[in-house]
């Protein structure tokens, strides 16, 4: 086998595998920035919450319509929008905490939605929502994940700096009358229309993926903002494609091996980067 | 004018029924023990935190134009933001949330760290900075802001004796340009040097005028016994 065989030829062989390459990427260019401000925001396990909170509306999706990313992806993004804000208006008027309230919530619509699943469905639809089917992501699907990233990035651009005056410095903002809350509120709307993005690649356990590991391994190269989120959707873009032609050849799940090469990069970031173990002392 | 401020978290009650005038052009400093309800009252005032009782009187102005120098423990100094960002963000009356920067806003930038001894950094990533450095940031984007009354939130703790020489200056200039300044400071000996006027709080007003007036022995003692009792 040549390396253009092994490389390229199962793009240029398989439309399944084009059509899987195009979503990787376009939901690196979406998750990726919004990973960076997760993660500047100490927020990375709230994303990772968030992306069990949209379980129960996908699951109610798939009751409804099938393994269809419109029908779940409606579903998951009500179910996300509503336990962000339940989240927020329980840790707002009572002792606990926004991150225990987050914990509360996600861990009753993980149950809630595998029961939901398995109560219509057959163990195969629970690991195609689970785990996600990114060899079978149709002309739609396709859509509406390059939609979403669409409109991440345009916002993201719209908002940019709302965004870092809250993360930056909060009381400056709320000094300004600068609304800092419906920027929260508009960024989580982001984090769960890309998780909702992510689900039908790596399924609603590993959707997160290729939204921290990549900010994460980013923070150890780039300095400034925009080089983090440009750093991140590429490493999310290279993970897409690197995970894709090694469970091609390798026969593994799709969306495991995705998520594993995004971990090797952060590997190799925390030894060489920037700001890694390696390189830190020097 | 404040009257009868009260600012309570919950059932407990941080600021009590302080009532009493910043004079326009006025140069304040804001004394007590810790915990005497300070920054919560300079955040009453910047319109931040909800009063439980009494009102404020900004004479004419909205909370939001006022300048305010939020404490430095509440600034993420990690996140990754350009010394020039930072300032910039002092524009927000002219560009608020979604409007870009003109060329009159990087001017006013470019001006204001030159005027705070940061000439040439807008570039610099703010998490590189020492304390010192990054005070002079956020005073930098007090003038840039531009306000005709700045609030100033224990803006020398932590600071090298030059850094907080260099922004006491700044402090005077904004008085001799005729703005109200207030100012939560822990250093009295400070507080004699350069401010004509003082609030001495312990949740309630203890006394509040001419500085050398408010700052005896028997009001810092019976402001210590307020706090201690509260």
């Amino acid at each position: 086998m040549t390396t253009y065989d092994a490389l390229v030829g199962p793009f240029v062989e398989f439309g399944f595998m084009r059509r899987a390459l195009v979503a990787c990427l376009a939901l690196g260019a979406g998750s990726g920035p919004v990973g960076v401000l997760l993660l500047l925001r100490r927020m990375s396990l709230v994303g990772d919450a968030m992306s069990h909170a949209v379980l129960p509306g996908a699951a109610a999706g798939f009751l409804l319509g099938g393994l269809s990313l419109p029908w779940m992806g409606a579903g998951g993004m009500v179910a996300g929008l509503l336990v962000a804000m339940l989240s927020g208006l329980v840790s707002r008027t009572t002792a606990l905490r926004e991150d225990a309230s987050f914990a509360g919530f996600y861990l009753t619509s993980l149950a809630a939605g595998v029961l939901m699943v398995s109560w219509r469905g057959s163990s195969i639809d629970l690991l195609h929502v689970l785990f996600g089917t990114i060899l079978a992501i149709d002309d739609a699907a396709l859509y509406l994940v390059a939609g979403i990233a669409s409109l991440t990035l345009l916002v993201l651009a719209a908002v940019y700096r709302p965004l870092v005056a809250e993360c930056f410095d909060p009381g400056f903002l709320r000094a300004v009358g600068g609304r800092g809350s419906l920027y929260h509120l508009l960024f989580l709307f982001l984090v769960v229309i890309n998780l909702v993005a992510g689900f039908q690649a790596l399924g609603t356990l590993m959707a997160v993926g290729l939204m921290m590991l990549p900010a994460a391994a980013a923070r150890l190269w780039a300095v400034t903002l925009p080089g983090l989120a440009a750093v991140a959707a590429g490493i999310a873009a290279v993970s897409g494609y690197a995970g894709l032609v090694l469970s091609f050849h390798l026969g593994t799940a799709s969306g495991p091996s995705i998520v594993l090469t995004a971990s090797l990069c952060l590997g190799v970031s925390i030894l060489l980067g920037r700001g890694g173990m390696l390189r830190r002392g020097r | 004018m404040l009257q009868g401020v009260t600012v309570a978290y919950g059932r407990r009650v941080a600021v009590q029924g302080v009532s009493g005038r910043f004079a326009p052009g006025s140069l304040t400093a804001v004394a007590g023990p810790n915990g005497a309800g300070k920054s919560t009252l300079m955040q009453a005032i910047a319109g931040v935190l909800p009063l439980s009782a009494g009102r404020i009187d900004r004479g004419g102005l909205l909370a939001r134009q006022l300048g305010i120098l939020p404490q430095a423990a509440g600034i993420d100094r990690s996140f990754p933001i350009s010394v020039g960002d930072a300032v910039l963000l002092g524009a927000w009356a002219r560009t608020g949330a979604l409007r870009g920067a003109d060329a009159a806003a990087a001017r006013q930038v470019r001006d204001a760290l030159a005027a705070v001894g940061l000439a040439g950094m807008e570039g610099r990533m703010v998490g590189a900075l020492s304390a010192g450095q990054v005070q002079r940031v956020l005073f930098a984007r007090l003038l840039v802001q531009d306000a005709p009354v700045v609030l100033l939130d224990e803006p020398f703790n932590a600071i090298d004796a030059r850094t907080t020489a260099d922004l006491l200056a700044l402090v005077r200039r904004w008085h001799a340009e005729g703005r109200t300044v207030v100012a939560v400071l822990h250093d009295l000996d400070q507080v004699r040097a350069v401010f004509p006027d003082t609030l001495l709080l312990a949740r309630g007003v203890v006394a509040w005028g001419p500085t050398a007036a408010v700052l005896t022995p028997v009001n810092l003692q019976q402001a210590r016994d307020m706090a201690e009792a509260a």
